[in-house]
């Protein structure tokens, strides 16, 4: 009997099954609803995805490689690792696709001025360059703590002709970020279109992001069809919001031998509370927009999280993630702060590649559980950005941690 | 069954009188100071109060309303501190009690046990300001059984359709929104409030209550011309914590909102 397909289309509504859906003020309600509307039509236009297309070859350098990690496999003596070099990206980081289509759909929708929120910086600099592409104005909200451990992409975003406003509310991190910049929208949204950076956020965010990703998932699974002939047996991915897991995820839901694994930032180890691992620790919640699970105390305030990577140090993650794992589609993990670093430094000796301490969450826990797979298997692991905007950031690690230096 | 609110706005309707609502945090600077605020603003003529419950990621508040969470949340409110002291307001006064909140904080054990234990202390409405009218049913099903008003939002970028359909789960009252952005204080009071208001005459019966961005007597009594209600926040709760933390500041903080209580009863 033929399985049933993975369904995780959203409802009119952006429910993924008991997940995600529209909470925000009544003001964003009909923004948000054009918004979506807005994108059916562009999601259907031929001149649309033609401008999407062109931008993602020309200016952001796709596809990017589907490289086979040749002296990681050998080291781990396990499966054959394959890197979806997304730190090859146009600004140094998968977070450029979705500005690509969201700022498109932007001047689409006739709005001049951009703003967005960014955690490690990554996608503060990708709405930055697009915006400067497509000659928009653009602010950004900041962290003000991520502005300190983050100061490169600081620099590179007012380079860009972007303000950078610090934001010194509660843990001044990227949750504070998101609540600023909703703010700004609200105010000004006849005029301003947000470009939320990951999988999260009311409907059609959620959707509209993975749609903008996927396009990660699509070259992998072309590209491992012609590199090896077949699929691969897993596929393994940082989730901070979860948008590089779900770009890379979304276009092998239905080969279900294709195992999936998302991996949480452990921060410090569940056990010191100081980490951002939503569904090792959390509960089904609803913060800035959507229901999905959430780190929060027994009154309902949401806990403040640690990780040493800005990116991933979020007290939510995307609902869609939520819907598969209850589907027992994705699995979700997560490895410790220390665990990502070392695999920063492993990663650059074996293979010659700087990672972002996000993405090196994923190497982390692969190189932990190579050994479950055979040599046969191929595994496919997503290097979302590169770690130069890290060196200081992990330099000063391994200064007060110990462990291995540059 | 008729709360309190329901009870205030009808008669204030029959002597064709405007109502006026103060807003403060729960918990700022402390529950027991909370009490007597609200105890000093009944006697300063406001003729219901909204309690706003702190939470840690105010989105649709400005810094105003914000630094009152953070400091509500730091001096240690929780939700059962915040029913005590609803229940020490209820010794003292009959005025009706809104709980303005974001969802997460009433979702946290149950929304249902919260709704009861909410209107056991004697609140009487809430006004969930994260819960458009797509994901209000099972919410407002339940507000409507444990005899809390559900009180709803419509904005200047709600269309008709919209606002038709919010003032059909609404009660109470319907509040319109006077502008686009969060709330906290501002210079003029938009010129789009007074169409919303007409806009919104055309879908309910409901009292209709101007909020967001007044606060100086001319403010209030503009929106008292048009509404039946005036809703002052964020003006208030800066007076409250630029006072001294004494009762005599409380009272002055009290006395000085007497002066927009009274702009909108010369309307």
């Amino acid at each position: 009997m033929p399985r049933k397909r993975i369904d995780t289309e959203p409802d009119a509504h952006g429910h993924f099954g008991p997940y995600g859906g529209m909470f925000v003020p009544e003001t964003l309600m009909a923004p948000l609803q054009d918004l979506e509307r807005e994108f059916r039509a562009a999601r259907r236009d031929p001149s649309f995805r033609r401008d999407v297309e062109y931008y993602l070859r020309e200016y952001v350098g796709r596809p990017t490689p589907l490289y086979f990690a040749e002296r990681m496999t050998r080291e781990l003596g396990g499966p054959r690792i394959y890197l979806k070099r997304e730190d090859l990206c146009h600004t140094g980081a998968h977070k450029i696709n979705n500005c690509i289509g969201q700022c498109l759909l932007a001047r689409r929708m006739g709005k001049k001025r951009v703003i967005a929120e960014t955690g490690a910086g990554q996608h503060g600099v990708a709405t930055a360059t697009c915006a400067a592409l497509f000659g928009m104005q653009c602010v950004v909200y900041m962290g003000k703590v991520d502005m300190e451990r983050q100061a490169l992409n600081v620099f590179r975003m007012r380079s860009l002709g972007a303000e950078v406003v610090p934001v010194t509310a509660g843990q001044q991190t990227l949750k504070e970020a998101i609540s600023e910049a909703m703010r700004d929208w609200v105010t000004n949204v006849r005029t301003t279109h947000y470009v939320l950076g990951t999988a999260y956020g009311a409907h059609p965010y959620p959707v509209m992001v993975r749609t903008f990703q996927s396009v990660i998932g699509r070259e992998a699974r072309r590209q491992i069809l012609k590199q090896e002939g077949r699929l691969p047996s897993a596929l393994v991915a940082c989730v901070g919001g979860g948008s590089n897991a779900i770009g890379l995820f979304y276009p092998f839901l239905q080969d279900r031998g294709v195992e999936m694994i998302g991996v949480e930032a452990g921060g410090l180890g569940i056990r010191s509370g100081k980490h951002a691992a939503r569904f090792a620790d959390g509960r089904v919640g609803v913060l800035q927009g959507t229901r999905t699970w959430v780190l929060q105390d027994s009154e309902g305030q949401i806990r403040l999280t640690h990780s040493v990577s800005a990116g991933l140090d979020y007290a939510a993650v995307g609902p869609e993630h939520a819907l598969l794992r209850d589907l027992k589609r994705a699995d979700y993990s997560h490895v410790t702060d220390r665990e990502a670093v070392d695999a920063f430094y492993t990663l650059a000796r074996w293979e010659g590649i700087l990672g972002a301490l996000e993405s090196v969450h994923a190497v982390a826990w692969l190189m932990k559980n190579a050994r479950r797979w055979g040599k046969k298997d191929l595994i496919l692991v997503n290097l979302s950005g590169r770690g130069d905007k890290d060196v200081q950031q992990v330099s000063a690690w391994s200064a007060k941690h110990g462990g291995p230096k540059a | 069954m008729k709360t309190r609110i329901d009870q205030c706005l009808e008669r204030l309707r029959k002597t064709r009188r405007k109502a006026f609502i103060a807003y403060i945090t729960a918990g700022d600077p402390g529950m027991a100071e909370t009490v007597d605020s609200v105890v000093q603003l009944a006697g300063a003529g406001a003729d219901i109060v909204e309690l706003g419950v702190p939470f840690s990621d105010p989105l649709a508040d400005g810094r105003v309303n914000q630094d009152a969470a953070t400091r509500a949340l730091a001096a240690g409110a929780t939700w059962g501190r915040l029913l005590k002291c609803i229940e020490q307001i209820r010794r003292k006064s009959p005025i009706p009690l809104i709980l303005y909140s974001y969802l997460n904080p009433l979702i946290s054990r149950g929304f249902e046990k919260t709704a009861r234990q909410a209107t056991a202390a004697g609140a009487d409405g809430f006004l969930i300001v994260d819960l458009p009218a797509e994901e209000m049913e099972p919410y407002s099903r339940i507000l409507g059984r444990v005899g809390l008003n559900n009180i709803c939002l419509v904005t200047p970028t709600s269309p008709s359709a919209r606002i038709r359909k919010i003032a059909g789960l609404a009660s109470g009252f319907v509040y319109c929104v006077s502008r686009e952005g969060v709330t906290g204080m501002q210079k003029q009071l938009a010129s789009s409030a007074l169409g919303l208001i007409r806009r919104t005459r055309r879908w309910t019966r409901l009292p209709i209550a101007l909020g967001f961005g007044i606060s100086t007597p001319e403010q209030a009594r503009a929106a008292a011309r048009e509404a039946d209600v005036v809703v002052v926040g964020s003006a208030i709760v800066n007076r409250f914590a630029a006072a001294p933390k004494t009762a005599a500041g409380r009272k002055a903080a009290a006395q000085w909102t007497a002066r927009l209580v009274r702009a909108v009863k010369e309307v």
